[in-house]
């Protein structure tokens, strides 16, 4: 089955993001610390493509598509702004970020932790990130 | 939604988060911080039983505080975390940086009976 979300690209939408991810994974029988986990990390690729690549317009939006296969669950997000490619992007480190007394940084380091598979797209229109997290099947 | 109560209480500032905090307003979090730092405390609480949710945003927060409190010798402790926002702490390794506790009790021992 599959569930679709049209995100527009405010900071004020996350909450939305996260009732509708909740209305998906409740039904998924995943324990609520991972439903959470996967609401996490769905949201820190989204926060950022919001903030960075959309620079917070309302009127540009990024698609959400999420489909649950018999060994896993697919977070398909789509947008067409300035690409970021969460592969290439490298995670500072933890003590860094303290030192360096930084406030940002750790979004993409808890999407690494969390999901099993990252996959990331890009012609030139649209770019595509992937999020697979493996599930056990029924 | 996030709501953020401040009051103090014998030595310290107590802190107490009540909603979800996300890159939509941590940096109300981040005021409320800033704010116990202005005053000459020297030992600061957050109050996290009604916290439902955190995102790197917050999470980022605090982290940027941690020199702050080790600069100005400020004892920082967490503690009432729910079982998924604790979680969140754990995957990045946060509650060893962090002083958490389970409860206030014990939040308060460990800043009284130090």
């Amino acid at each position: 089955m599959k569930h679709e979300l049209k995100l527009y690209c405010e900071k004020s939408s996350l909450s939305e993001l996260r009732v509708f991810l909740s209305t998906i994974l409740t039904k998924s029988g995943l324990s609520e610390i991972i439903q959470n986990q996967l609401i996490l990390a769905v949201e820190e690729v989204c926060s950022n493509l919001i903030i960075h690549s959309h620079d917070c317009n309302p009127k540009s939006f990024i698609l959400l598509a999420v489909n649950f296969t018999t060994n896993s669950v697919i977070f398909e997000i789509t947008d067409s702004g300035k690409a970021f490619n969460i592969i290439e992007y490298k995670s500072p480190d933890i003590n860094a970020v303290v030192k360096e007394k930084r406030k940002g940084g750790l979004g993409i380091l808890l999407v690494r932790k969390i999901m099993d598979k990252i996959e990331f797209e890009t012609d030139s229109t649209h770019n595509t990130c992937r999020l697979i997290k493996k599930i056990k099947s029924k | 939604m996030l709501e953020i109560n401040k009051s103090a209480d014998q030595d310290h500032i107590l802190i107490e988060l009540i909603g979800e905090v996300d890159a939509s307003n941590s940096v109300e979090l981040d005021d409320a911080i800033k704010e116990a730092l202005s005053v000459p405390t020297k030992k600061i609480l957050v109050d996290g039983n009604a916290l439902e949710y955190i995102s790197s945003a917050g999470l980022g927060v605090f982290m940027s505080y941690l020199e702050d409190f080790q600069e100005k010798e400020v004892a920082f402790i967490i503690f009432g975390l729910n079982e998924k926002v604790m979680n969140v702490f754990h995957i990045l390794g946060l509650d060893q940086l962090i002083e958490i506790k389970k409860n206030q009790n014990e939040a308060m021992k460990a800043l009284y009976e130090a």
